[in-house]
């Protein structure tokens, strides 16, 4: 979903709120209710069963954007879990009104049904040279918009599998995949509007293809091995 | 008009958290404990000393860090520092000419057990916009002013790993203890925008 959750590379954000080492990270609270964001989470996530964190991700993205981006932190936390659980049947809106005291603004209704994997390929190998596919999903998925079509070389593949997000993200039963650890050049991210360095994004098999370099002789093919060398 | 709309339309983050607590309990959905507990390991058990200690062991013990940087969450489940957001961990490894730092620009994902909960400023937006495209310049304004021969390598956690960076021992602590080198290691480092620093010598 190309929601504004989908910060990575916006420009005209200022300096980030802090100085390194400057605080005791205690009391890790600071205000009295926040401990209740996480805690409430969990509550109807883990113990109550009610919906994944994928979905309580896609339903803090679904917050409409001026809600999204006008609301700290727990307090969204707090909207995504009350929102699938008026969903969900589990409270109303009603209720949560009447103990507000006020409309209780929740996110916005799924206008996306989800998608399935691509299961069946063969998994990618570590050094793999691979192009993240360039598809628009309009529901929930794991790949920030700075990737989309972009190349990059795989360092790791996970030992463990999880559900694909753009399937439980929206409540349904998903197969379960590896992710990988794709380094990409910033340079191939930004072009010269942004600094030198490399960025590693954790993606899921499903989101990604190979990239075959052409086997074939001469100038080509040593252009693209270069192109490898400087991704590795 | 029938049904009452709500007339207040001013209302805090605490008391939504507040009411959403209240429709909670009022069926009985919420256990005797529950909170209390979930508050204690996030207030006291995940904290970033954590972390600190498994980065000290791997400092002296190079079986352990050997372990650490091919399976991160055994290494970290010697300790019991794994849990939620923290199932299946990576240690990334900085060099003198590496520096890895982590972000989650997409929501906050952060290795709970092991640093902690994230602290506000990793949850900025500032710091998920800017980091994945201008890290060297974020690291600059948060305090670590990095040689132009170090490479910034940011770690977006996009997925269900949870990163942690074990950092350069830093010279000059040479036959300090365990103890005392975790010490160096503050969440910062951790998290990879700041590196560790010697203890200066006192002027005795």
């Amino acid at each position: 979903m190309d929601g504004i959750h989908d910060l990575g590379g916006m420009q005209g954000f200022g300096k980030v709120p802090h100085t390194n080492n400057s605080l005791s990270y205690k009391p890790v609270f600071h205000e009295d209710w926040e401990h209740l964001a996480y805690s409430l989470l969990f509550l109807a996530a883990d113990k109550l069963k009610n919906f994944s964190v994928d979905e309580l991700r896609h339903a803090i993205e679904r917050m409409d954007s001026r809600h999204y981006f006008s609301s700290p932190y727990y307090d969204r936390i707090v909207i995504g879990t009350a929102t699938l659980l008026v969903e969900n049947g589990v409270i109303s809106q009603e209720e949560l009104n009447e103990f507000l005291g006020a409309e209780f603004k929740l996110a916005r209704p799924y206008w996306s049904e989800g998608r399935v994997g691509k299961s069946g390929r063969s998994a990618f190998e570590v050094g793999d040279l691979v192009e993240v596919r360039n598809e628009f999903v309009s529901g929930h998925i794991r790949m920030p918009g700075y990737v989309r079509g972009k190349q990059g070389v795989i360092l790791h593949r996970t030992s463990v599998k999880w559900p694909f997000p753009d399937t439980i993200g929206h409540g349904k039963a998903a197969v379960a995949e590896p992710t990988y650890h794709v380094r990409f050049k910033m340079s191939d991210l930004w072009g010269t509007a942004g600094d030198d360095g490399f960025v590693v994004v954790d993606l899921f098999e499903s989101y990604l293809d190979k990239v075959t370099l052409p086997s074939a002789e001469g100038q080509k093919s040593s252009q693209s091995q270069k192109a490898l060398a400087a991704l590795v | 008009m029938s049904h009452e709309t709500p007339s207040k339309t001013d209302t805090t983050p605490a008391e939504r958290a507040r009411a959403l607590f209240k429709a909670l309990a009022a069926k009985n959905l919420i256990p005797d404990g529950f909170i209390a507990d979930f508050t204690r390991k996030m207030e006291v058990d995940w904290d970033p000393a954590n972390g600190a200690r498994v980065v000290a062991r791997a400092w002296v013990n190079p079986e352990f860090r050997e372990l650490l940087l091919k399976d991160g969450t055994a290494a970290c489940e010697e300790f019991g520092y794994t849990g939620p957001q923290g199932e299946y961990i990576v240690a990334l490894e900085n060099t003198p000419k590496l520096q890895n730092v982590i972000v989650c620009s997409l929501c906050s994902c952060t290795n709970w057990p092991v640093l902690g909960l994230p602290p506000e400023w990793y949850k900025s937006f500032e710091y998920r916009a800017r980091l994945v495209r201008e890290g060297r310049t974020v690291l600059r304004e948060l305090g670590e002013d990095l040689p132009d021969d170090v490479t910034v390598q940011v770690w977006d956690t996009t997925a269900e790993t949870r990163y942690m960076v074990l950092p350069v021992r830093p010279e000059g602590t040479e036959g300090m203890s365990e103890e005392d080198l975790a010490k160096l290691v503050t969440k910062d480092v951790l998290i990879g925008t700041a590196r560790p620093k010697a203890p200066s010598r006192s002027i005795a």
